[in-house]
């Protein structure tokens, strides 16, 4: 009996196994075997070879763009969590009727049905040179040159990632903290806590898998993007994704490929050290 | 050469039944411009072509359709992904619409089939750019990769490409061109003659050149070049000295924030120009165009050190046989036969066969798209817009003026794999 048992159970898993091992475990395998591949300029050559990590981390444009993927990464998750944490709270907390709370979710929501890439060419005119914001400031004869910074630069990018990314902060923060108990709150505040307190000692703590999963969304996302750095910075920054992107345009596979493995042990280490610091599934 | 206009009925006796017997009779050449093939065969017949947006149009789909009976499927993709598909995906598409020098880097990988000269009816009227290399007997093949160096193999089945002409033809040329810098002549504020003009200081934070690395690198070369600050054995096949020389200047330029931005796609362009963000720029010239439709002055300014041309082509994928084979070619025949080299020649690009596409031209059109003459009247597009006023002359003048004036072609260099990551730096500094 208990040997049907164990097919049956084997059988359940089955379907979710077989997909993760075609979708999932075969192409990363192929990443990794073509990542030891020679190649010239027409073709692959299937061979053993370490020279695409050679040249790869021994180039100091590697350590030059990876520092700076890190660096876009660092500061747009900050700005996300900050901002994300706010909006959540506020909807969680300040906004009493449930009503409200769906309005208010919905419209944090309705950008999002547009395409990423819209939203973030819709940076583009108004930040320009001629754009809104340099015209508005000028006519408020608060600048007498345009602001040249604002738009083909680091600044830009951080700008249009914290603006596409900071729902996947909110949407999960928002949950946990609808989750709750108000009583907890109430406790809090009964036991003499400041607003400050409560939110430090109970709410952030109460709070940690949504910021976790925001987080991995976030972090995750910046560090494989490169539509946004290259479209907001005008192609003065460089991100680790556009590196694969002009190996791979020249049919330079197994260096773009030797990337994808260095990025993905970088980005599976530091969702390891997130889930280290949170265990998501006990909280969810 | 004494080449028959009707030699291809033998090998059309794949086509099955006696209608396509019949068919293949009929339009063995003695009617032209019209379908060869028996319609009841060919109108089921799908031909996939993948190419760059630029050659990727609508209305040739449609006339084809209409010429021709059967059904041409266009997928327009970036430079990038036209190589990517050619090689990777060698049963995805029927006809490989690529540039040239990609053509070096994915005939190679043989995906591709040469095509027979005997079947291509025009093929003796095709600019001679693209056959012999040499636009008049007198011309000197530009540097980088000339379309004549890829143009032939050496046999049906090779992917050797022959010194000299052979009767095995890699691609049909579709659209050519020579491209220049554009400027915007009401905000530079001075005569532009040269490509080192773009280093000028007083145009800091406002310049743009584009980020496709085999592409940036020429501009990049024609500029240094221009500058004095390198000097190349050839711009199109660097050594690796040289490769270093451009980058590192590149990367000095743009940390003095010379650059404003670096565009990979033809939009960007034209919003950078439009815009203001940039007064001068590499530019394409379709790009140039658009930025006048808005109502933007725009000059496709001609340069003293000359032109940095391109050119695409029609290619046959391998698997093509049978009757979509002989659908290829008739689409190939149907394609120098005039129609669409005009339609070409009224965008700005150049055609394969002038002679065809002369005669699907005004007089007037012909005069100022190809002889550099004033227009006598409004110019329109293909569209039917009106592009220019009468009394414009076009930038660069004549054909000959522009296509014998080029500097060098798109190339794809031995040092490929350097370039890239000497590219990567520049961008990440």
């Amino acid at each position: 009996m208990s040997r049907i048992n164990a097919w049956i159970t084997y059988l359940q898993v089955a379907p979710l196994a077989l997909v993760f091992l075609l979708f999932l475990v075969v192409p990363i395998a192929t990443i990794i075997v073509v990542s030891f591949f020679d190649y010239n300029t027409t073709q692959i050559i299937p061979a053993f070879i370490l020279q695409n990590y050679d040249e790869l981390l021994t180039s100091p444009v590697t350590w030059r763009t990876y520092l700076q993927t890190i660096e876009f990464a660092a500061i747009t998750w900050v700005l996300t969590l900050v901002i994300g944490f706010a909006v959540a709270y506020f909807m969680a907390f300040h906004v009493r009727s449930p009503t409200v709370q769906t309005v208010l979710f919905l419209i944090c929501t309705i950008p999002f049905w547009t395409s990423n890439v819209i939203r973030m060419i819709s940076w583009i005119p108004f930040l320009g040179r001629n754009g809104l914001a340099n015209t508005t400031l000028l006519n408020l004869g608060l600048i007498r040159e345009p602001l040249e910074f604002l738009l083909f630069s680091d600044f830009a990018v951080v700008l249009a990632y914290v603006h596409l990314y900071t729902l996947f902060m909110v949407v999960p923060i928002f949950n946990s903290m609808m989750r709750i108990d108000r009583a907890l709150l109430e406790a809090a505040r009964d036991a003499g806590a400041s607003g400050w307190q409560t939110l430090w000692n109970v709410v952030v703590p109460l709070c940690k898998p949504g910021i976790a999963i925001g987080s991995i969304f976030v972090v995750t996302i910046v560090m494989g993007d490169f539509v946004t750095v290259r479209l907001m910075s005008g192609g003065q920054s460089a991100s680790v994704g556009l590196m694969m992107m002009n190996a791979m345009s020249l049919l330079q596979y197994p260096a773009a490929a030797a990337n994808a493995v260095i990025l993905l042990l970088l980005v599976l280490f530091t969702v390891a050290a997130m889930m280290r610091m949170v265990d998501i599934r006990k909280e969810l | 050469m004494a080449r028959k206009s009707n030699g291809g009925v033998g090998r059309r006796r794949m086509l099955k039944g006696a209608a396509g017997v019949a068919g293949a009779a009929l339009g063995s050449g003695a009617i032209t411009g019209f379908p060869a093939i028996w319609a009841q065969n060919i109108k089921n017949i799908t031909l996939r072509q993948c190419g760059t947006g630029v050659s990727a149009i609508n209305e040739i789909a449609a006339k084809c359709k209409a010429d021709l009976g059967f059904t041409l499927q266009m997928t327009a993709l970036d430079s990038d992904a036209v190589v990517q598909r050619v090689v990777t995906q060698p049963n995805s598409f029927d006809i490989g619409d690529i540039e040239y020098w990609m053509c070096k880097k994915v005939f190679p990988a043989n995906t591709l089939q040469a095509m027979d000269v005997k079947r291509i009816k025009y093929f003796d009227k095709i600019v001679p750019i693209f056959t012999t290399g040499k636009l008049k007997p007198d011309s000197v093949i530009a540097q980088g990769t000339a379309p004549n160096t890829v143009s032939f193999v050496e046999g049906p089945g090779s992917t050797k490409f022959a010194k000299g002409q052979t009767g095995w033809f890699t691609m049909i040329p579709t659209i050519y061109n020579a491209d220049t810098l554009g400027i915007r002549p009401d905000l530079v504020g001075r005569k532009i003659e040269n490509w080192k003009d773009i280093l000028d200081p007083k145009f800091k934070g406002k310049t743009s050149i584009l980020n496709i690395p085999s592409i940036g690198i020429m501009d990049a070369a024609m500029i240094c070049e221009s500058a004095g600050i390198v000097k190349y054995g050839d711009k199109g096949n660097m050594t690796k000295a040289e490769i270093d020389k451009t980058i590192d200047f590149l990367i000095k330029t743009k940390k003095e924030g010379q650059f404003r931005a670096f565009w990979k796609t033809f939009d960007e362009s034209v919003n950078l120009m439009t815009s203001g963000e940039v007064v001068i720029q590499s530019m394409w010239s379709p790009a140039v165009s658009a930025v006048r439709a808005k109502g933007v002055p725009c000059v496709y300014q001609p340069l003293k050190e000359g032109y940095r041309a391109w050119g695409g082509g029609l290619s046959l994928a391998k698997h093509l046989k049978g009757a979509q084979l002989d659908a290829a070619y008739e689409y190939i025949n149907w394609y120098l036969s005039g129609w669409v080299g005009a339609f070409l020649n009224r965008q700005g690009y150049y055609s394969a066969v002038l002679e065809t596409a002369k005669a699907n031209m005004s007089a007037d059109e012909w005069g100022f798209w190809m002889e550099g003459k004033p227009a006598q009247g409004d110019i329109k597009n293909p569209q039917g817009v009106v592009v220019e006023k009468k009394g414009a002359v076009r930038d660069g003048g004549s054909f000959y003026d522009r296509m014998g004036a080029v500097a060098c072609w798109n190339a794809v260099m031995d040092e490929d794999r350097y370039m890239v990551q000497k590219w990567n730096q520049f961008i990440a500094a």
